[in-house]
């Protein structure tokens, strides 16, 4: 069988760059087609700013990788037009169950809310997730759009200029050279543009290993996410079961810091586990095996002149929480509108310096979040275990417990309060949409607000006046009018009114509330986008 | 009638674990018991409340494993 990972989706072809005399100048050359690679190429090509995507590869993720995608990211794909064909394929669930020991000490629902296009999780093979983003990079080509695919170019040395980055690849054919405005490096947690930088990426490293493996079976095992503290067939250890579409199960054995690698590979050794946990008769086909260690770090700065860094480049989180792909999705959404501004001359270079304060707010959010975990899931010491066992044992009993009980905190987006972007809140609002936070979705007629909102700055009034549209110093800002009627079941009003009457919200292409106030004031909004623009 | 509060009653339960943790980072296992000790003593203290305390007292003493 063919596994779409074995394929060459984009197979190294020889581009009329290699043959020119002079190094041809990109606005934006993107290195690594992964998960963020694609997704911020796909964001500047809908937004018709010209992107190269240069990676050494040419095929999609080997193994299911990331396999947990957040509600924020599936909403960030519908912004890039591939969100629907996610959730289709993606197998969502809400039931989670906690065991420790041999026994079964709680479950939990996510419970999402109602009045959102989109679940609060779906599980998904990073390789299906690539292999859409690729297909919806070929339907942009098909009509037209500025954006191109490079496989089997490796960047082998860069140079960081002033106004513009000089690139050397190595091709199948032999080198070339490239020029690019910026430069986005998305090359992974072991990013080689950051070590041809020079530039540091520290942090903390825990010693333990994780063995992934993920098989194919015929189980009636619920779509529910277990987890094993101190399970009889993982002594001492944590496991996880989770499923994937396929019928391919995601299987994750903590086994400690000591072990011998090839050896906890074999087949016939990981045939030990599995059946340990599943049973002697269990029957499965192993997809994918792997182990990992993880660290948490974050670069100092998220750019460095020209060259930009997201994903897995900029920082690295532990994967409980599911906030590895999930962040870097949200740094290219944070990204691609600021580059877009500077590159079409409305607004300055030092926009990008929100792009730091932002998303390292954001890393270091996920980075604490996925460090607690981890220091639950692996205590550091005997009192650290010893009150993790406590919690676990009067957790079975008593709920008061449960919110102790940390296997994994699941990736939200974060609210950029703080940001030099944003304009003191004006409305007697609710939180959840203050200045900097992502807009909660809300049920609109037939659809979802959000589908109304994104890629330009948008001005949405609920029951309140405003012009059609604004444009302040080259920004254009388009108004959404909405009735506090237009949503019967009250979301809308519950979540954007709270107890105002009216509001005028000015919201910026990532979805991000930038500014609210209970009326339309002309000169305030003009200074709220100036402010949201990195002018003020 | 039972007054011990059972239901979740912190605010930022992760904030206050990592907290609880961090205060032993650097401790012997000796330091850490009277750590807690105090702790309990303290907390006790706060709590005040006799049928409260026996209550807690109770509790906790029912996960004890043989």
């Amino acid at each position: 069988m063919n596994k779409i990972f074995e394929v060459p989706l984009y197979p190294y072809e020889r581009s009329p760059d290699q043959d020119a005399l002079e190094p041809v100048r990109h606005p934006v050359v993107v290195v690594g087609a992964g998960p963020i690679g694609l997704g911020v190429a796909i964001d500047l090509a809908q937004g018709a700013v010209p992107v190269v995507v240069l990676d050494d590869n040419d095929k999609v993720s080997f193994g299911s990788r990331a396999i947990c995608f957040a509600k924020r990211p599936l909403e960030i794909l519908d912004r890039l037009g591939c969100g629907e064909r996610m959730v289709e394929k993606g197998v969502e669930w809400d039931l989670g169950k906690v065991f420790f020991d041999e026994r079964q000490i709680y479950e939990f629902n996510l419970l999402p809310e109602k009045g959102h296009r989109r679940p609060a999780f779906i599980n998904l093979q990073q390789y299906y997730f690539e292999e859409y983003l690729i297909d919806r990079v070929r339907e942009l080509q098909a009509e037209g759009a500025p954006i191109q695919l490079r496989g089997g170019n490796k960047v082998g040395a860069i140079g960081n200029h002033s106004d513009h980055v000089h690139i050397e690849i190595d091709t199948p054919d032999g080198p070339y050279e490239l020029q690019a405005d910026w430069l986005i490096a998305c090359d992974g947690a072991g990013s080689p543009i950051r070590r041809m930088m020079g530039l540091e990426f520290v942090g903390q490293v825990f010693e333990d290993n994780f063995l992934i493996a993920d098989v194919i079976m015929e189980a009636d095992f619920p779509t529910e996410r277990w987890f094993w503290f101190d399970p009889p067939f993982n002594r001492g250890q944590s496991a996880l079961l989770h499923k994937q579409p396929d019928n391919v199960w995601r299987i994750d054995f903590q086994i400690g810091w000591d072990i011998d690698r090839e050896e906890e590979l074999k087949p016939e050794n990981i045939d030990k586990r599995l059946k340990a946990m599943l049973g002697d008769d269990i029957k499965y086909e192993l997809e994918w095996s792997s182990i990992y260690t993880f660290q948490c770090r974050r670069m100092e700065k998220f750019h460095e002149g020209r060259v930009i860094f997201a994903g897995d480049a900029a920082h690295q989180v532990s994967p409980f929480g599911a906030r590895g792909a999930n962040s870097g999705l949200q740094d290219t959404d944070n990204l691609a509108w600021k580059l877009k501004l500077i590159l079409d001359g409305k607004a300055p270079e030092s926009l990008l310096a929100s792009y730091d304060a932002e998303r390292i707010y954001g890393a270091d959010e996920n980075i604490l979040n996925s460090t607690r975990s981890t220091d639950f899931i692996t205590p550091k010491s005997e009192t650290s275990r010893v009150f993790r066992d406590a919690v676990l044992d009067l957790a079975e009993h008593h709920s008061f417990a449960r919110p102790f009980v940390n296997s994994g905190r699941l990736s939200v987006p974060c609210t950029y309060d703080g940001s030099p972007l944003n304009t003191p809140d004006a409305l007697d609002g609710p939180p959840r949409s203050r200045p900097g936070s992502p807009c909660p979705d809300a049920p609109l007629g037939d659809g979802f607000l959000l589908d109304k909102l994104g890629d330009k700055f948008i001005l949405m009034t609920i029951d309140a006046e405003a012009p059609e549209s604004i444009e302040e110093d080259g920004v254009e800002v388009a108004r959404l009018a909405l009735s506090a009627s237009d949503d019967a079941t009250g979301g809308l009003a519950a979540r954007y009114l709270g107890g105002a009457q009216s509001a005028v919200y000015l919201i910026r292409p990532d979805q991000h509330v930038a500014a609210r106030f209970p009326e339309f004031d002309e000169a305030q909004v003009r200074f709220a986008v100036r402010r949201a623009t990195g002018k003020e | 009638m039972a007054k011990l509060t059972l239901t979740p009653n912190i605010a930022g339960a992760d904030d206050f674990y990592a907290e609880l943790i961090d205060a032993h980072e650097g401790l012997s296992k000796e330091q850490s018991d009277a750590l807690n000790a105090r702790l309990i003593l303290t907390l006790a203290n706060h709590v005040g409340d006799r049928e409260v305390l026996s209550e807690a007292l109770r509790t906790a003493k029912a996960s004890t494993k043989a």
